[in-house]
Parts: structure tokens; C-alpha cells; sequence
């Protein structure tokens, strides 16, 4: 891999459109993302950021539109409903970190993490008519990767530790770790941070700076601009369902063109003042 | 005399236990069809079932039994079921009924969130229920649940309205008889030390699922 692969793209996001009811939340939005690349998604409450993380993942079903991962058609309006199988499969091409962590509460840690790896491992091992003794060395893989991760995300003492024993910025370490052990194109991130007292954050966000790689390709919905400023290769501002602006952070935050993303800073600036 | 009545008292709790025991074996699974039914997807299936438990959790317990008992003879002319049966058909309906509320309850509080990472790490539904949600339902329900099932060893006395011998008919039959009282304070023994082993149990079960919060 390396540097050959840097630029190759990895997800094309092609005319999305999803509506609730009559309330269009997603207004034909398209975008590209090159691997590698940590994308900011930006923008006020109700924009519909969330909306479309969770149509990348297919946790909601878009209207019309196309998603496309490494040549891999996720979603095509054109091509009808997909059965549960095929979309369990095109999900793993998404991971996803949510805002309230969602550890699974009666596993410790290290089971959170293996918990789906190892039922993958099983379903994958039965199909190829794989013996015991090869779903054993998986699932010895599995736990080793799952060591590994923990190591990464600084938890490794926390291995046999209760989500309910945790700091909410542990927790969502953990969560990490469980979205990164199937190896996603693509891992999401939806306000990690926002539900996390303030001193917490720093933490969570240290991981997911650390995670910055030439092979980590990252799509970060966040209302911590520095963050987004610093970590992120790419800026798309949101609003009302549409992609007003998108850019480099240089461009996005130096000059921003459009009249809602100006006042959008503006308001931004002024929380942060209020809050220090 | 006390030995006499003793064994009296332990033919009616062993039917005390039974009707307790069926209407366990019955109900807890058919709760869970129930369940299904009051959550179900499909709008007459959903309205039914709900105004089904409305109308079972809405009457007595008592009525049903003697409905189940005396109703087939009465409206179709034909010759009953019996008396036990009835009680336990009785039962194990009423009782399904509460059971389903509680099920519901449970797998109703469990959040979103929790089916969704399971769906984003690429488990299947049945994957999701039975490796995630299952256990937290199980850990929510237990107390109301204990609670449910304490009340069905005092509601098994209502058995007698049919005549069926239970624990408190055994007692109520001597003390008529006999003209004596402290078999009825006899029978509050065997309640209580029953309750009690259920309460013990209910509570270790609790504990047992106490490593975790959530
Ligand atoms: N399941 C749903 N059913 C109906 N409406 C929904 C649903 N999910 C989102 N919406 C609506 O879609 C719009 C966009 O919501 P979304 O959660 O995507 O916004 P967001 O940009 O993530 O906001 P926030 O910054 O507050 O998280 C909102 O008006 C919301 O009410
Ligand atoms: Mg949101």
C-alpha cells in the first residue's frame, strides 16, 4: 500500500436524497473521498449530518442517489431494495461511531470487540466448510487484534473492565476499537465528543487524530472546530440538507463564501465565548 | 389429629404447586407469542392482540375461570372441560397476558442504539436479538417478573371457585368441618415459606446478573 495508494478514491457519493415524511432532510448531496483522506462534516442542528452518516451505513435506506465504495455499488436507487444479507455485507464497508458510545453493556471489553468478529469468523468458517481447528486459529487472530487495538486506543489495562465501569471518554475509546476490529473502508464518526464532559474530549479526539494514516480513510461529524481544522484533509458545511460549501480547511475556514456558512461562524464563535 | 390434617394440607398444596407449575410452563412462553403479536408490524394483528390483554387484564381472574369452566356447556351445549383444566386454561391466558406486558416493556426499553451497532458490525437480526438484547430484556424483567410470579402462588386460590381442592379449599374444608381455626393460620406457613424460597431464588437471580448496569 503506501503512497501509491494515496489518491485513489474510495467512496463516491452520487446525487443522495432522503426524505422523512414530506421533510426532504438530504438534497441530492454528492461528494468524493479519496483514500486516506479524514473528512469534516460540519454544520448546525438539523442540517441532516447525521442523516447521512447513517445512509452511508445503511442504517436508513436513502431515496435516490448512489453510494459507491472502492468500485463496490453500496446503494443505487435504480437497483431496488436489497435483501438483508447483501446489505449486512455492504454495511461492513462502514464502520460507525455513535454519539452515545452504544457498548454492548453485558460484555466486558475485550468482548465487545470480538463479539461480532467472531460471529463473522464462524458464519465465514461454516460456509467454506472450514474445520474447528481453523475457526480456533481465527478466533486466536481475532483476540490478538483485539490486544492490539486496545493497546492503540490506551485501554489495555481496561481489557476485563464493564462498559458501566468507565469513563464516558473510555467508553467511546472502546467503541473505537470495536468500529476499527472489522477493518471498515471507511470508519464514521458521529459527534464522538458531544456527549463527553468537556475534559474528556481531549482524550477521545488524541485517538482519533492518532488514527491519521495513509490507509484510515475517516468521515468525522463534529462540532469541535479546531479539531475539524487541524485533523481534517477535507471540510463539507452542511445545511438544510444541502453541501453549501466544501473544501480544504484553509479555504473552508479562511474564506467561506457563503452567507450561511459566515453566520454559521459567526454563531460558532459565539457559543465558544460564551462558554470560556 | 395434626398429622391427619397435615397430609389434608399437603394433598391441596400439591395441587397449589401444579397449577402453579403448568401455568409457569404455559404462560412464560406464550407470553412471549403475545408479545410478538402486540408489537407486530401488521396493524390488525397489533389491535387484536392489544385489546385481547386489555380485555384479559381488564377482568377478574375469577370471572375467566368460571367462564372457561361453565362457558363451553352454557353457549355451545357441549359437555366442559373439566375442572381442572379450566383453571389451568384460565390461568395460563391471564397470565400470559401480564407476562406479555412485562416482555414488552422490557425489549421496549432497551435502545436504538444498542440494535444499530449491532447492525453496523454486520450482525444479522437474529444475531442481534439473541446475542445482545436477550440478556438485557431477561436482566430488566426479572424484578417485575418475580413480582408476577409471587402473585400467582396467592392467585392459584382462586382455583376453588370451580371447586378444585387447593391449598386454601383443603384448609377452608377442615375448618367448616371441624370447627377449628388454626388450620387457616397452618396454610399461611405453607404461602409464606413458598413466596419466600421464590423470593430467595428471584433474588439470587438478580444478583447473579448484577455485574453489570444497564
Ligand atoms: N428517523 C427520523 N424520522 C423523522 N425525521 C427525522 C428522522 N431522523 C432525522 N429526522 C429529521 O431530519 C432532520 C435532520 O436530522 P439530522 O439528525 O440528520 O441532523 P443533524 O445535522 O445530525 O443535527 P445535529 O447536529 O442536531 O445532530 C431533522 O429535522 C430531523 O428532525
Ligand atoms: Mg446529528
Amino acid at each position: 500500500m503506501g503512497n501509491e495508494s494515496q489518491g485513489t478514491t474510495v467512496l463516491k457519493v452520487e446525487n443522495l436524497c432522503k426524505s422523512f415524511d414530506k421533510e426532504e432532510v438530504l438534497k441530492s448531496v454528492s461528494f468524493e473521498l479519496n483514500k486516506g483522506e479524514v473528512l469534516a462534516i460540519i454544520g448546525s442542528s438539523g442540517g441532516g449530518k447525521t442523516t447521512l452518516l447513517r445512509c452511508l451505513n445503511q442504517l436508513i435506506i436513502p431515496d435516490k442517489g448512489r453510494i459507491i465504495v472502492n468500485d463496490d455499488v453500496i446503494f443505487d436507487d435504480a437497483l431496488g431494495k436489497e435483501n438483508e444479507k447483501n446489505l449486512r455485507t455492504k454495511r461492513l464497508h462502514f464502520g460507525l461511531v455513535f454519539q452515545q458510545f452504544n457498548l454492548f453493556p453485558q460484555y466486558n471489553v475485550f468482548n465487545n470487540l470480538t463479539l461480532a468478529a467472531r460471529l463473522l469468523a464462524k458464519e465465514n468458517n461454516k460456509k467454506n466448510g472450514g474445520s474447528q481447528e481453523e475457526l480456533k486459529k481465527e478466533y486466536a487472530k481475532i483476540d490478538e487484534e483485539a490486544t492490539k487495538l486496545l493497546e492503540r486506543v490506551g485501554l489495555k489495562d481496561k481489557m476485563k473492565a464493564y462498559p458501566c465501569e468507565l469513563s464516558g471518554g473510555q467508553q467511546q475509546r472502546v467503541a473505537i476499537a470495536r468500529a476499527l476490529i472489522l477493518n471498515p473502508d471507511i470508519l464514521c464518526f458521529d459527534e464522538p465528543t458531544s456527549a463527553l464532559d468537556p475534559e474528556l474530549t481531549g482524550e477521545v479526539l488524541r485517538v482519533i487524530e492518532g488514527l491519521k494514516s495513509n490507509d484510515n480513510t475517516m468521515i468525522i461529524v463534529t462540532h469541535e472546530m479546531e479539531f475539524a481544522r487541524r485533523v481534517a484533509s477535507k471540510i463539507i458545511f452542511i445545511a438544510d440538507g444541502v453541501i453549501e460549501e466544501i473544501g480544504t480547511p484553509e479555504e473552508v475556514f479562511e474564506n467561506p463564501k457563503s452567507e450561511k456558512l459566515k453566520s454559521f461562524f459567526s454563531k460558532s464563535v459565539e457559543v465558544i465565548s460564551q462558554n470560556s | 389429629m395434626f398429622l391427619e390434617v397435615t397430609l389434608q394440607m399437603l394433598d391441596g398444596f400439591k395441587l397449589t404447586v401444579f397449577i402453579f407449575l403448568v401455568t409457569l410452563l404455559g404462560a412464560l412462553p406464550l407470553g412471549l407469542i403475545i408479545t410478538f403479536g402486540s408489537m407486530s408490524k401488521i396493524k390488525v394483528i397489533k389491535s387484536i392482540t392489544k385489546a385481547f390483554v386489555w380485555v384479559i387484564r381488564g377482568t377478574p381472574l375469577m370471572l375467566q375461570i368460571i367462564l372457561v369452566f361453565y362457558g363451553p356447556g352454557l353457549i355451545l351445549g357441549s359437555k366442559g372441560i373439566g375442572r381442572l383444566p379450566a383453571v389451568l386454561v384460565a390461568f395460563i391466558i391471564n397470565y400470559a397476558c401480564y407476562f406479555s406486558e412485562i416482555y414488552r416493556g422490557g425489549i421496549e426499553s432497551i435502545s436504538q442504539g444498542q440494535y444499530e451497532a449491532g447492525q453496523v458490525l454486520g450482525m444479522t437480526k437474529t444475531q442481534i436479538f439473541f446475542k445482545i438484547i436477550l440478556a438485557q430484556v431477561i436482566k430488566r424483567i426479572i424484578p417485575p417478573m418475580g413480582n408476577e410470579i409471587i402473585t400467582l402462588v396467592k392467585d392459584t386460590s382462586l382455583a376453588r371457585v370451580v371447586s378444585c381442592v387447593e391449598l386454601l379449599k383443603a384448609a377452608q374444608d377442615i375448618v367448616g368441618l371441624k370447627a377449628i381455626i388454626w388450620p387457616i393460620f397452618y396454610i399461611g406457613a405453607f404461602y409464606l415459606l413458598f413466596t419466600g424460597v421464590l423470593t430467595i431464588l428471584f433474588g439470587k437471580i438478580e444478583k447473579k446478573l448484577d455485574y453489570y448496569k444497564g
